[in-house]
């Protein structure tokens, strides 16, 4: 026996040490997937079951939270606003920033140091600075053209909204494909090149597909600042089309009237689960990106 | 830092430039303006030129709509010292600035210290749930902690009812006092996983044999902590500390937006959020745009003062 209790005593100051690592790590994860799963489940409660202890599981299936929420507060109408416009916005954003970042990567030319520095110094203008001069520009165009377009063009327009979530993230998309095209060997362009390919074959068809780690982590950090973006969208669509995010904004203020929490919670849940399925589904690429794009926060 | 995206297949010994690159040849320019240009004409009209609005702007009194834009030279920003809400908004930022950021690195570096250093069984699974805030919405988030802080029937107020602790019971989001803790919280748990999972890959690339030989030599883990792993992810540790700073200005503002709108009476307004107010609740544009120009002027200092501050020799491994 005494030969067992002496490793195990040497051990034991680790071991508790390491038991308490756990409790702690394990502690955190908790604080951060509970209130998670507290909403998902309590989107299924009917209202009477939000009085009295927040912890006892819904009585059954209340859908109908998600019937109000889809249909009556409009979110089902959101929620396509929200695909088309972050659909839009990553079309632009890759269709302008590819070929600017081939170029600047690849070709002499001058003014490209001053252009390339002017690209990094916007990667640090966030767009909450600007979103004021932003919605007063589009208001101004939209003051211009009254006679043309009586009803407007620029303010409430998902189209515009996209090109705005575009613009913004330029200086970010082709800083990492600026970064990822210098990194390709420029062989395959010359061999390319020597069978004839034309500049514009050379870059969408050999550099492009050479290229799709980074696109690939461009579209993941633009699709998630375009989803849960709700700045932008509050100020550029204060009309009747709105998008997601500033749907729910509305159905908390609505709940905080009315304590209609059942509406509200399966809201979140209808925002929340894209993003999570799709953030299981790449979260390693995400994580890496994150590594090699540097900080984004 | 080694990762999949930085390292693209290659079979090649690199050349720098092909000789047909650097030989300009005919049609090149026409190349490079088609592809250059969609990009500078969107990336000048929505940044560079609301950019400069910002700071033209906070030289005028102007009310947004009426063609009356009247310069008042720096009158906007001597009335912004006398204004005791926006010295409010100030101090509130600043505090939320240095709380957050000292809560969220330490816990970050802690946390991934212990997960890489102690192979945690399940390390995949808590760093899976642990970033998970950071792809969820402000919006989102918001709505959780009103659910959480929420008077009556929130998971605070209703835990501590049923654990009889019914004198802990606050009004979270209601209380002058309490409420800028509220939001603190609320932001390190945004930004907690995502520090954590990068101070992770960073630490991952230390080599093992440094802990190897100082463990030999008798170095305790927080010993190790401290002379091995933070001198040599200080670098990095440095570029998130100047970034945090800024990202913690805007997610202060987004989440006090969504979550608080500023109340009760101003107690929990950051800046970013009270030039909003100022541009469109008020209309006064110029005046907003001077606060504007302050909270530029101001995060740029501060992410210069934080990296002067922290500036190290460079170690290598």
């Amino acid at each position: 026996m005494t030969t067992i209790t002496t490793p195990r005593n040497r051990g034991d100051r680790p071991r508790a040490g390491r038991v308490l690592t756990y409790l702690l790590v394990i502690a955190i994860a908790l604080a951060i997937a509970v209130p998670v799963a507290w909403v998902l489940l309590a989107s299924l409660k009917q209202k009477s079951e939000f009085y009295g202890s927040p912890w006892t599981l819904p009585e059954g299936l209340h859908l109908q939270n998600y019937v109000d929420a889809f249909f009556t507060a409009h979110m089902g109408q959101y929620f396509f606003t929200s695909v088309l416009v972050t659909l839009l916005g990553l079309a632009f954003v890759l269709a302008v920033s590819v070929p600017a970042a081939y170029v600047i990567a690849r070709y002499e030319f001058r003014g490209r140091a001053f252009i390339e520095v002017a690209l990094l110094a916007g990667l640090f203008v966030n767009v909450n600075y600007i979103v004021v001069p932003i919605f007063l520009m589009l208001v101004g165009w939209d003051r211009a053209l009254v006679d043309v377009l009586p009803g407007g063009f620029f303010i409430d327009n998902p189209g515009v909204l996209s090109l705005v979530y575009a613009a913004t993230s330029i200086p970010f998309s082709i800083y990492l494909l600026t970064a990822y095209f210098r990194s390709i060997p420029t062989s395959y362009e010359e061999a390319a090149a020597l069978d004839g390919a034309s500049r514009f074959q050379i870059m969408t068809r050999v550099m492009l597909p050479i290229a799709r780690p980074a696109v690939v982590t461009v579209i993941l950090f633009n699709f998630l600042a375009y989803w849960n973006d709700f700045i932008i969208a509050l100020t550029l669509l204060p009309g009747e089309g709105k998008t997601l995010q500033v749907g729910l904004l509305n159905l908390m203020t609505a709940q905080k009237a009315a304590a209609d929490y059942g509406r509200l919670y399966a809201g979140m849940v209808i925002v929340i689960v894209p993003v999570l399925i799709l953030y299981a589904l790449i979260q390693r690429r995400l994580i890496a990106g994150m590594s090699s794009g540097g900080v984004k926060g | 830092m080694a990762t999949t995206t930085s390292s693209p297949p290659s079979d090649t010994s690199a050349p720098a430039r092909p000789a047909g690159r650097s030989a300009r040849r005919r049609g090149d320019g026409r190349f490079v303006l088609a592809c250059l240009l969609p990009a500078l004409v969107l990336f000048v009209l929505f940044m560079v030129v609301p950019t400069v609005n910002v700071f033209r702007m906070s030289f005028y009194t102007w009310s947004g709509f009426s063609p009356d834009m009247r310069f008042v030279g720096f009158d906007n920003f001597t009335q912004l010292f006398e204004d005791a809400q926006f010295v409010r908004a100030f101090q509130n930022t600043v505090a939320l600035l240095v709380v957050v950021t000292v809560v969220t690195m330490g816990m970050g570096l802690f946390l991934a210290a212990i997960m890489t250093r102690q192979r945690l069984r399940g390390r995949n699974f808590y760093r899976f749930v642990l970033y998970v805030p950071n792809v969820l919405s402000v919006v989102v988030i918001a709505a959780i902690f009103s659910a959480i802080y929420d008077q009556q029937n929130g998971l605070l107020n209703g835990t501590l009812r049923l654990l009889s602790l019914d004198g802990l019971q606050q009004v979270w989001l209601g209380d002058q006092d309490i409420v800028l803790w509220s939001v603190a919280i609320a932001m390190v748990w945004q930004s907690l996983g995502y520090y954590m999972v990068l101070y992770m890959s960073s630490m991952a690339s230390i080599p093992e044999e440094l802990y190897e030989a100082s463990g030999l030599d008798g170095a305790s883990p927080t010993r190790q902590f401290f002379s091995i792993t933070l001198p040599l992810i200080w670098q990095n540790l440095r570029t998130t500390l100047t970034f945090f700073v800024m990202s913690a200005v805007n997610l202060s503002f987004v989440l006090v937006r969504a979550m608080t709108g500023g109340g009760p009476d101003g107690s929990s307004e950051v800046l970013l959020s009270y030039m909003y107010k100022q541009a469109y609740t008020n209309s006064s544009y110029g005046y907003g745009m001077a606060i504007g120009v302050v909270i530029f002027a101001f995060s740029f200092l501060v992410s210069l003062l934080v990296s002067r501050a922290t500036r190290r020799e460079p170690l290598q491994f």
